[in-house]
């Protein structure tokens, strides 16, 4: 199996995409079936190779917030990520490794989800302070510059828009060597509802699809982390699961002097 | 009442009464991300990756079909027709939360084509710009293999395959099917 790229060549290739679309390397090939998630209608999206058909029934002609309030069926969802677990199960060697690849499946969906949830945020709740033209102190700053207001995006809207409902828990590492640990709890995840995993392969957790959501949804805002699933039951909650995010140290010295700084 | 009206009757209460719901963009994005991940893992050669989708839709159906008859509790379709409009109305409409519009039969009764107004599996999508994927890779294949594999489980196979597609600038969707021939009840071998 090829290697993949590592991390920040897909944030930059996903970049350049952006800024031209004309750009046809190889990552982007694999990007593109839903690159235009996030994608904004440009002028120079005319100038590609594509086809499109004659009633304009493309990505750029229909509203980005169409599907916002949409619902799909449970169990279409179930089938999907449960095939997509089994098709990935038969090209690994391990536990480990298949968490690793159901979080690199995540991952760009997490980069994509979070240019979503801005667009969202300004367009529906800032729209009226936008159009008037002082608007500096009115609304929030888009992206979080430090680490709480992030989990906390994570946490609320992200959890909100995959999941109709904020997580569960958001904690500190309590360890004084970890500080740059944290946690976010989901009691049930949804992703695991239909999931059955053999006693063999008890350490396994799927979730790590929504693991590499949230590690996406970092990188996406210029804070490196790692981000893992693991089981944590209890009598009550049996797939409860906890992602503990790592953030790297370049992140934890930033953070430091933007606290100095006074940057909230 | 004709057929399509009231399979297209049962395929709404049902949506509105029987269905667990999800967010619509997580089923969307989870699919887009199966079909990127196979584009990778195949190279680009987008023939493989059609069949392969069109393997792991075959592996749904066979399951899917469970819960299309728990959840619709309809009974044996009288004809390939009313088959159809089953497919199309109630079906589609159960896990998709669509409709296609079934039409160009043939006359002998056993093709027809299911044509996409909507397709939730393709929204944000544009395929990739390299001068191949709009010529090669069937995007949604996925479904070609999800009609085979249910309908094989209530005896009828079929062939499915899609002749257009929006996403390859064509003006529809259009997915053929056709009746390749009922499967009559085997008797399981008698033991030794």
């Amino acid at each position: 199996m090829a290697q993949p790229p590592p991390r920040h060549a897909t944030v930059l290739s996903l970049s350049n995409s952006n800024s031209n679309s004309n750009l046809s390397n190889a990552s982007t090939a694999i990007d593109r079936p839903h690159s235009s998630q996030t994608h904004m209608p440009t002028p120079s999206t005319s100038s590609t190779g594509l086809r499109v058909p004659s009633n304009r029934k493309t990505i750029y002609d229909r509203h980005l917030n169409r599907s916002r309030n949409a619902e799909l069926s449970r169990a279409s969802f179930a089938f999907l990520f449960a095939e997509m677990v089994t098709y990935a199960q038969r090209r690994v060697t391990g536990i480990q490794d298949l968490e690793r690849r159901l979080n690199e499946q995540g991952y760009p969906l997490g980069l994509r989800l979070l240019d979503l949830l801005f667009y969202r945020t300004v367009s529906g709740s800032t729209s009226s302070s936008l159009s008037s033209s002082s608007s500096t102190s009115a609304s929030p700053p888009n992206r979080p510059l430090r680490i709480l207001p992030l989990l906390h995006l994570i946490h609320g809207p992200l959890w909100r828009l995959l999941f109709n409902r904020p997580a569960d828990a958001l904690e500190h590492s309590v360890s004084p060597e970890t500080p740059n640990e944290y946690m976010i709890t989901d009691n049930d995840p949804l992703v695991n509802t239909y999931i059955s995993v053999p006693k063999e392969m008890s350490m396994l957790n799927c979730a790590a699809f929504v693991a590499g959501m949230i590690e996406g949804v970092c990188d996406g805002c210029g804070f490196e982390a790692k981000v893992t699933a693991h089981n944590q039951p209890t009598e009550m909650w049996p797939s409860r699961t906890i992602f503990l995010l790592r953030f790297g140290e370049s992140v934890m010295e930033r953070e430091k002097v933007l606290e100095r700084a006074g940057v909230k | 009442m004709s057929s399509t009206t009231k399979a297209s009757r049962i395929g709404e209460e049902l949506w509105k009464t029987r269905v667990d719901k999800v967010n619509a963009e997580l089923v969307t994005l989870t699919y887009g991300t199966i079909v990127a991940q196979l584009c990778q893992d195949y190279d680009g050669n987008y023939p493989e990756v059609n069949k392969q989708l069109e393997k792991m839709g075959y592996n749904i159906g066979m399951r899917l079909i469970e819960d299309f008859l728990a959840k619709s509790n309809v009974g044996r379709c009288a004809n390939f027709r009313e088959t159809a409009d089953m497919i199309a109305k109630v079906g589609f409409r159960i896990f998709l939360n669509i409709a296609p519009t079934v039409t160009n039969w043939t006359s002998d009764n056993n093709q027809f084509s299911l044509v996409f107004d909507e397709n939730p599996l393709a929204d944000f999508v544009e395929l990739p710009d390299d001068g191949r994927a709009q010529d090669e890779l069937w995007f949604s294949n996925i479904l070609c293999g999800v009609l085979r594999g249910a309908l094989e489980m209530v005896q009828m196979q079929v062939e499915a395959h899609f002749v257009s597609d929006v996403l390859r600038g064509d003006d529809t969707t259009e997915m053929r099917v056709s009746l390749i021939r009922y499967i009559e009840d085997e008797m399981p071998p008698e033991e030794e």
